[in-house]
């Protein structure tokens, strides 16, 4: 049974096939809007999530499937000590593919080992977020027509930011990228991306501090939010959440094609100012979000059946 | 100078770290063997080592998981008896995975909150020798 995990669990060849699919997705969605009659997506989400448990229902709804699931763990059998291999063995009966986040990291591989259909991890804890990154390398290729050859700047908390992560150890597998990564010293990448990663794979990376300097080499931007529940104590968050404001000013300095990315949600990192400028492309990002995940459910749904068939 | 007898079948593990031999014991589940009588020998002198440990089991051959001792220390020499003679001095490897001997210590693992699961961990760099926890990832050594 294929499930997915972490975004390395596709080859680059494999990348490729499901970013062409969600670009015919995206082009000619007319084509698919019976794609997933009859089937059913089931989102089991152990914790709140607004984003992407929306776009995973509305990917299933535009290919003409069903939705079901729970949105906390307040609301599933979880709050009644149920563990997750027995709600997947239940859950795998009443749907035909779950997408499932959840706060312990690890979960839904657990569950992926005890289900009899697709799996996909949206989310859990800090560890993965692959549907993130799919999303990403998506856009990225989407707009930009490749995934080779860019300069991609990281800015923000590049300690504790799962997507940051998850995205350099997909984007290493193409050729020629470099990375400028922009943080305060105290929220740069932990040293098994720089090491294990960065270092091992020979990437040219640089590790800055200041966002201004580094925008005129950017082809892409992607700023991230500095979490607060990622820290101990509130005067830490306080001194590093408005470390990095991007502002029309700092704009000026970049590219004309460059793009700036976010995963969403801004709190203040990116001023609105920003917006109405055409190389915002944060909200355009969402969009290709559900076209990306339409292609998975898809190409994961196609996989159980000739497991099944076979 | 304490004088042991020699085993008909079983292992004799050699060149265990001074002070390890009783973790290894029971790693081994060496406790769980019917029958099989143990010598655990501690501080021994050793050229090599200056102190060292020693297992003597007398079980049958195959009773032991050695993947469980070349995790704990690859260096250890095993010997394997069979007639009251070495029959064959076996070298440990990494093995390329652990079950439930260690624990992660992740609190946001959901080993934390689901016990029933075994503790699964992965080498992910024989170079470095380093094990991760197979559901969060989360590095043992």
């Amino acid at each position: 049974m294929r499930h997915l995990m972490s975004p390395m669990d596709f080859t680059v060849e494999e990348l490729d096939a499901l970013m062409d699919r969600a670009e015919d997705i995206k082009n000619h969605p007319e084509n698919y809007n019976h794609a997933c009659e009859g089937k059913t997506l089931a989102t089991c989400f152990y914790e709140p999530s607004t984003r992407t448990r929306l776009s995973f229902e509305a990917a299933m709804i535009n290919l003409g499937g069903d939705v079901l699931g729970f949105a906390s763990a307040d609301s599933s059998s979880a709050a009644k000590g149920e563990s997750v291999s027995d709600t997947i063995r239940v859950i795998s009966s009443y749907a035909d593919i779950c997408a499932m986040r959840h706060p312990k990291e690890g979960a839904p591989l657990v569950a992926s080992s005890r289900s009899k259909i697709p799996v996909i991890n949206a989310g859990d804890g800090g560890h993965q977020h692959p549907t993130q990154t799919l999303t990403d390398l998506f856009t990225i290729r989407s707009l930009r027509g490749t995934l080779d050859g860019l300069t991609i700047g990281l800015c923000g908390d590049l300690k504790f930011g799962r997507t940051v992560h998850s995205l350099i150890n997909a984007l290493v597998r193409y050729n020629n990228i470099k990375f400028i990564l922009i943080s305060p010293p105290e929220l740069r990448v932990p040293s098994y991306i720089r090491e294990d990663v960065l270092c091992k794979n020979n990437i040219p990376f640089e590790e800055v501090k200041s966002l201004e300097d580094a925008m005129p080499s950017l082809d892409i931007l992607y700023m991230t939010r500095v979490q607060r529940e990622r820290f101990f104590n509130e005067e830490d968050y306080l001194r590093m959440k408005d470390f990095y404001i991007l502002d029309k000013e700092k704009m000026e300095l970049a590219k004309k094609d460059m793009m700036v990315l976010h995963p969403l949600p801004r709190v203040n990192e990116i001023s609105v100012e920003v917006d109405d400028d055409p190389r915002a492309m944060y909200f355009t990002q969402a969009q290709y979000g559900v076209y990306i995940r339409m292609a998975l459910i898809l190409t994961l749904l196609e996989a159980a059946k000739e497991d099944k068939d076979a | 100078m304490l004088n042991i007898s020699g085993i008909h079948e079983g292992y004799v593990l050699d060149h265990i770290k001074a002070g390890m031999s009783l973790q290894i014991y029971h790693d081994l589940k060496i406790d769980e063997l019917d029958h099989c009588t143990t010598a655990i020998i501690m501080n021994a002198k050793s050229n090599k080592m200056g102190y060292k440990d020693i297992i003597k089991v007398e079980c049958p051959i195959d009773s032991l998981d050695l993947d469980i001792l070349g995790f704990i220390d690859h260096n250890i020499t095993v010997n394997i008896i069979k007639g009251d003679a070495i029959v064959e001095k076996r070298s440990l490897h990494l093995p390329k995975e652990v079950k439930n001997v260690i624990k992660c210590k992740n609190p946001r693992c959901i080993t934390s909150i689901e016990q029933e699961l075994d503790q699964i961990f992965v080498l992910t760099d024989p170079e470095e020798e380093v094990y991760r926890c197979k559901y969060c990832e989360e590095k043992y050594r």
